[in-house]
């Protein structure tokens, strides 16, 4: 690969956030920084699938877990990647209010998981499904927590790129930061997905 | 890359093909997991196949993962990280639970 500056063809076409060279560096070291998520929740998945019948004599996890609340938490989810995706394609027509107005959503809807998280929490907890209960609950709390708290920052981070942005508009700089957030963003909903699949559909079938 | 991403279409085709297709592979998953009669081993392994087809929509419709001179490099850092992934979880699971039985069976 070339790092060299000029041999990157820049026209008009290419996106806001590609056209300086910092912008690309941050988002290729962003990226990089995604990889090593990957590896933080894959310890914390390897310890949940290790743990997955260690409930000892807590309540089991087949009796509390509600389909309904999970399928709407996997909706709201999977919706607001998609309104993330749609505030970057906006952007990228330079339409900066539509731009905030989808992140607007986005924020929105990551309020309304990060809720329904915690009603789910409170209810387990109120039937006896403690952080300390047993080797499972630990290990499902853990994983879901650091999840929670990964969206939770993700609302913060947005609403201080929305601030940028409408104080200083849209430019290489606050592109490439509004381009970085919705990469963290969908990168909740890919843990998500394994999350959907590893805890909750998991259930179901063993 | 970079210039074809930025395609005169003004209408979210990728975007609203990948957001369907999100929802159409979580709706199969969950068909699968309740009614289907398979053997729990085959069950398990479509859903996750399920997941990592998901999780790579998401990195191409929605993330462009590809796109940007250095589109390569963060492919091939977001495939060394799946695989790092499915060794560390996979193999954590695996090496805990081999054997995990015989000891009962005295």
């Amino acid at each position: 690969m070339k790092f060299e500056p000029e041999e990157v063809k820049i026209s008009e076409n290419t996106p806001l956030e590609y056209q300086s060279q910092s912008g690309r560096f941050n988002i290729l070291g962003f990226w990089i920084f995604l990889g090593a998520e990957v590896a933080l929740f894959s310890t914390l998945f390897g310890t949940y699938f290790v743990l997955i019948n260690r409930t000892a004599s807590a309540v089991q996890p087949q009796e509390l877990i509600d389909l309904g609340l999970v399928l709407m938490m996997t909706l709201v989810l999977l919706t607001c990647s998609f309104t993330c995706g749609l505030a970057v394609h906006e952007m990228r027509l330079n339409q900066k209010k539509r731009m905030i107005g989808w992140l607007a959503v986005t924020i929105t809807l990551g309020a309304v998981f990060l809720g329904l998280e915690i009603y789910e929490f409170v209810h387990y907890v109120s039937e006896g499904a403690t952080l300390s209960a047993s080797a499972y609950w630990s290990s499902f709390f853990l994983l879901l927590g650091t999840h929670g708290l990964h969206v939770a920052i993700g609302i913060i981070w947005f609403i201080f790129i929305i601030i940028q942005v409408v104080m200083r508009d849209l430019n290489t700089i606050s592109a490439s930061k509004v381009f970085i957030g919705s990469l963290y963003w969908h990168f909740l909903d890919v843990v998500w997905i394994f999350i959907f699949t590893g805890v909750y559909l998991l259930r179901l079938v063993i | 890359m970079a210039e074809k991403s930025m395609s005169k279409s003004h209408f979210p085709w990728k975007h609203i093909f990948g957001y369907i297709m999100s929802i159409v592979l979580t709706a199969v998953a969950l068909l699968i997991a309740l009614y289907s009669n398979f053997a729990v081993r085959t069950i398990v392994i479509l859903i996750f196949s399920l997941a990592f087809v998901q999780a790579a929509l998401q990195l191409l419709m929605f993330m462009h993962m590809t796109e940007s001179s250095n589109g390569k490099i963060q492919a091939g850092s977001m495939l060394f990280a799946a695989f790092i992934a499915i060794v560390v979880a996979l193999g954590s699971y695996w090496v805990l639970e081999f054997g995990i039985h015989l000891n009962h069976h005295e």
